[in-house]
Parts: C-alpha cells; structure tokens; sequence
C-alpha cells in the first residue's frame, strides 16, 4: 500500500499533456466545419488549461489555482448556454451549421 | 500505480481529442468530449483536487454535454461536410500551432524545480483537512465577492439565453399579427 501511494509522476508529463491538449483543441477549433465542434474545440481548450491551473496548485501547495478552475468552470457553463442559444438563433436564420456558409453579418 | 492510472487516463484523453477531430458526426465528437473530461476528473483525482474531480464530473460532462448534445438532436446536425478551411487557416493557423505546442513543450521540458505528484500529497498541511475545506474557506472568506458576481454572470447568461433561443418566436408573433 505504501509503495502505492509513494509512487511518482513527474509534473511536467501533466503540463505537456495539457500543453497537447490545447494544441488538439486550436487544430480542431480550425479544421472543423460545424458549428458546435467548433464550440466543443473551444471548451478542449479551456480543459487543457484547468489542467495547468491543478497541476501548478499541485506543485505551489497552494489552493488558489483549485479556484481558478472553479471560477472557470462556472464561466464556461454560462458561456456554453449563452453559445448555445446564439447557435439555435444563428440556425433559425440561416437553416446550416456549416461555419463556411456563414459568413456575413446580416442576411 | 499512479503511473499506470496516469498513462491509462492521458491515454483516454488525447485519444478522446483525436476521435473529436477525426468524426465528422457532432454527437460521437460530443461524446469523445465527454472521454476526455471524464478523463480530466480522474487525472484531478490523481493530483489532490478532488472537489474539482466532482465538479469536472458534474458540471462539465454531466450539466454542459448535456445542454451539447441537448442542442445537437434539437438543430438536427447532421454529417459535417469536409471543406480544407480557409486559406488563413492554412497559412498561418497550422504553423502557429505547431509553434505553440514547440514553444510550451520546450519551456516544460527546461523548467526547473518542477516537482512529482504522489497520491498521498495533500494541499493541507494540518491533519484532517480536506481539499474541500481548503477551498471552501478561501471561497467564502477572501473571495466571497467574485463567487458571489459569478452567480449574477450566471443569471445573466440564463436571462441571455432565454432570451436569444425566444427572439425569433417573437418575430414570428409579429408578422403573424400584421
């Protein structure tokens, strides 16, 4: 049990995995074509960055960085209703998803 | 064990990321999303913070993919056609990418002073306190403001939403009556 609980996993291996993260959420942020993975792209980014703010409260002791995630959280729920919502109305004006026909601003 | 459970997750992860890119139907790329959040919520475990091990489970896979996939049936989105993007994307978006991931990966791999992670690590130095107790003090003592100017950002988002998702109903009352 003890050597279980003793085992190490160096920091950085969970800051490269979100660095990859964030990486894999910018490229899909560019080469999807809809407009709800694009959005779900977005919320891969900020993932990957709530994982550097655990990891670096892991490392620092300290719980600030715990809150930062919170805070997060919180914001992208209400960023991922008030998304959704603009999706829903931006469909019922134009009938598509597809982020390449839609491209003006005003119809 | 702790590195097995780390390459079993990260594994779940970046695999989760790569199949959201590589579908082109929006609910299995949803439903990769939720691999990798759930994912997310274990590697937390793994680092100490286990209230947002909860939360990641609640709030992100459980209250936001909800509201995704909600949104998917409810638009009928169907097979993404595949375009090669535009061309800025190309030119400059792929190589900044690139860049990126370099740069950070250089500067993690040259850092000094970054620590491990074992399971038996708390963020408390006195006995029985729990992560959750951390941060429930610091969130309802120092920083009871922001969480509290938080719960308006989340009325206002509801008040935002109801309103655009109802706007064109609205138009339709309008034309209807002339």
């Amino acid at each position: 049990m003890s050597s279980f609980l003793q085992q190490e996993v160096p920091l950085s291996w969970y800051l490269l995995l979100s660095a990859a993260l964030f990486s894999l959420g910018v490229v899909g942020f560019l080469i999807k074509r809809n407009l709800i993975t694009v959005f779900m792209s977005i919320e891969l980014m900020l993932n990957g960055v709530n994982l550097s703010f655990v990891t670096f409260a892991h490392q620092w002791n300290a719980v600030k960085g715990q809150i930062f995630v919170f805070f997060v959280m919180m914001v992208a729920a209400a960023e991922a209703a008030v998304g959704l919502a603009i999706i829903i109305a931006v469909f019922r004006a134009r009938a598509t998803l597809a982020v390449d026909r839609i491209d003006r601003m005003k119809l | 064990m702790h590195l097995i459970f780390f390459f079993v997750f990260a594994g779940f992860c970046l695999a989760g990321a790569i199949n959201l890119l590589l579908q082109s139907h929006p609910t299995i790329s949803a439903l990769s999303l939720i691999v990798v959040m759930v994912s997310l919520a274990v590697l937390y475990l793994l680092l100490g913070a286990e209230f947002l091990a909860a939360a990641q489970v609640i709030v992100y896979a459980g209250a936001i993919m909800v509201l995704f996939s909600f949104v998917i049936m409810l638009l009928n989105a169907s097979r993404e056609e595949r375009t090669m993007g535009s061309s800025a994307a190309r030119v400059v978006g792929f190589p900044a990418v690139v860049v990126i991931l370099a740069v950070i990966a250089t500067v993690i791999l040259h850092a000094q002073g970054l620590g491990v992670a074992r399971l038996s690590d708390n963020l408390s130095n006195v006995k029985g306190q729990t992560n959750l107790d951390l941060l429930g003090v610091e969130l309802f003592t120092k920083l009871l403001l922001p969480f509290e100017v938080t719960s308006i950002l989340i009325l206002i988002a509801i008040l935002g939403a109801v309103a655009l998702a109802r706007h064109d109903g609205e138009e339709q009352e309008r034309t209807g009556e002339e």
